[in-house]
């Protein structure tokens, strides 16, 4: 019996647990109705996990084993649309498998939260971490958050909960953990007493559920006269999760004493360089500020958690008085001027009278590591272009070429 | 049928039925459907009645008045698919360019 089964303590517990079982363990918290998934790496512990809750009779969810990932998602709609809180998990090929059905989620305005173990898309058919997959997705209308820690993804799976199915804003949302590097790793987590999960997340009140006393027709034929009405709706949505977001935030802060922020900045006051990214690069770019700040570098890292909405406004006031900002990011955008976090940074930063400049370097691809040297040769490289005037749109960093 | 955002239900759900009658398909017609009373079973002796029976948007107004038997169409529907035409067994309905 896995060490994640005797938890009930009344003061909540400490358990090292991987990210997966992290999230497995939050949703199983968040008393969801139904969990219908397909299994793949390295998102397979969180379906694993709570196929074992559900073995054992912990839960009285309703776990539906799918024939794919686009059944997953279909399933999960069909919940949703009838009331019930309803989650699901995937990565790589299968989120791409998915993709027709995120956009008919967050079309028919479905809170579910689908957990997702950042990894590589096929081909060369590789299992192991980047961002392809999820950013992809990023204009599916999913809110999209990206964790750094088990913790984080424990805290953020409850929190989802509450963000998505806000009434002012009513859209699935994507709960993001780097593959193997945080879905396999054991860390220390706190736990929760289930009484104050139960609590904090309630009981969703959906609010136009399908019920049989009271048909409505969901998901019809919208053309030309319609359709953008309510696509404007859908965005009108995404710009409420900053609020409420916030909210949900400040409220789990009071019972935890944690929290995230849609963004973390660290020893970013007096830093001319900025290094950006999130989820587990974050972590070492940290580690290699700390290094860098004892040989007199001002450099700071700005740890990004909500991509989707992104807070535009809020991080360009933070990263206005840098002299560079230094991206790194797992994904690679083929034939895009820059690549998708660099884009958005660079458009948040484009208003401003006096811009930082960008440097925006691809990292990581496939599960290649990014160690502290591969931070360290971007800010060196940021800082020369900061010498020179001038930099690259992007570049990678840590592949032979 | 030029409400706001902000005034139509979330997501394009249909809250009340039969509402497709707010929707008028009229405008997709191409050719119209022009009606030959001549040899028309129903203008003769109210029978037959099989254009109406086929009409998928059920555009085609048989009634009766003081003994007589009157068609029409209803151009607010009717797509112009044809189909009335195709059946007629006398070949009274005839296809017009709009």
């Amino acid at each position: 019996m896995a060490a994640t089964v005797k938890m009930t303590k009344p003061k909540g517990s400490i358990e090292g647990l991987t990210g997966d079982a992290a999230i497995a363990y939050a949703l199983k918290q968040c008393d969801i109705d139904v969990l219908s998934a397909y299994p793949i790496t390295p998102q397979t512990i969180i379906v694993e996990d709570y196929q074992r809750f559900f073995a054992e009779g912990q839960v009285k969810t309703k776990v539906i084993p799918v024939e794919s990932e686009h059944s997953a998602m279909s399933a999960c709609i069909g919940a949703s649309a009838a009331g019930a809180r309803v989650a699901t998990a995937s990565a790589s090929a299968g989120l791409a498998l998915m993709w027709e059905v995120l956009y008919c989620a967050s079309g028919m305005r479905q809170p579910i939260v689908l957990a997702v173990a950042n990894r590589a898309l096929s081909a060369p058919i590789n299992i192991h971490n980047d961002w392809s997959d999820s950013y992809g997705a990023r204009d599916s209308g999913f809110i999209q958050m990206y964790c750094q820690s088990c913790q984080e993804a424990y805290d953020t799976t409850i929190m989802s909960f509450r963000i998505a199915e806000n009434h002012n804003v009513l859209l699935p949302a994507m709960v993001c953990i780097d593959g193997f590097i945080l879905s396999h790793n054991v860390e220390r987590v706190e736990l929760l007493p289930d009484e104050v999960v139960r609590d904090f997340v309630g009981v969703r009140v959906p609010v136009q559920p399908l019920d049989t006393d009271k048909p409505i027709t969901m998901g019809p034929l919208c053309l030309t006269d319609y359709y953008f009405e309510f696509k404007e709706q859908e965005d009108k949505a995404m710009r409420e999760v900053f609020k409420v977001y916030k909210d949900v935030e400040a409220e789990f802060q009071k019972v935890t004493g944690r929290s995230y922020g849609m963004y973390e900045t660290y020893k970013t006051k007096d830093a001319d360089i900025i290094m950006l990214t999130h989820s587990s690069p974050a972590g070492t770019a940290k580690a290699v500020v700390d290094a860098l700040r004892e040989q007199g570098e001002k450099v700071g890292v700005l740890r990004m958690k909500l991509f989707r909405p992104f807070p535009a406004a809020e991080l360009a006031k933070e990263l206005s008085s840098a002299k560079a900002v230094a991206v790194f990011e797992k994904c690679l955008s083929f034939g895009a001027p820059t690549n998708p976090l660099a884009l958005e940074v660079r458009t948040a930063l484009y208003d401003l009278p006096k811009k930082p400049m960008v440097t925006d370097f691809v990292v990581g691809l496939g599960g290649r590591d990014v160690p502290p040297a591969t931070i360290v040769e971007g800010y060196n490289k940021t800082k020369q272009y900061l010498e020179k005037g001038k930099a690259p749109l992007y570049e990678t960093l840590g592949v032979r070429k | 049928m030029s409400k706001k955002s902000s005034e139509i239900p979330m997501a394009g759900n249909i809250l009340e039925p039969g509402n497709a009658r707010e929707y008028k398909t009229g405008g997709w017609r191409a050719e119209r459907p022009k009606h030959n009373p001549e040899d028309c079973l129903w203008i003769k002796n109210g029978t037959c009645a099989l254009c109406c029976i086929f009409c998928p948007d059920n555009a085609i107004k048989l009634s009766e008045k003081d003994g007589k038997f009157l068609y029409a169409y209803d151009y607010d529907y009717c797509k112009g698919c044809g189909i009335c035409a195709n059946e007629c067994p006398k070949s009274c309905i005839t296809m017009e360019a709009e």
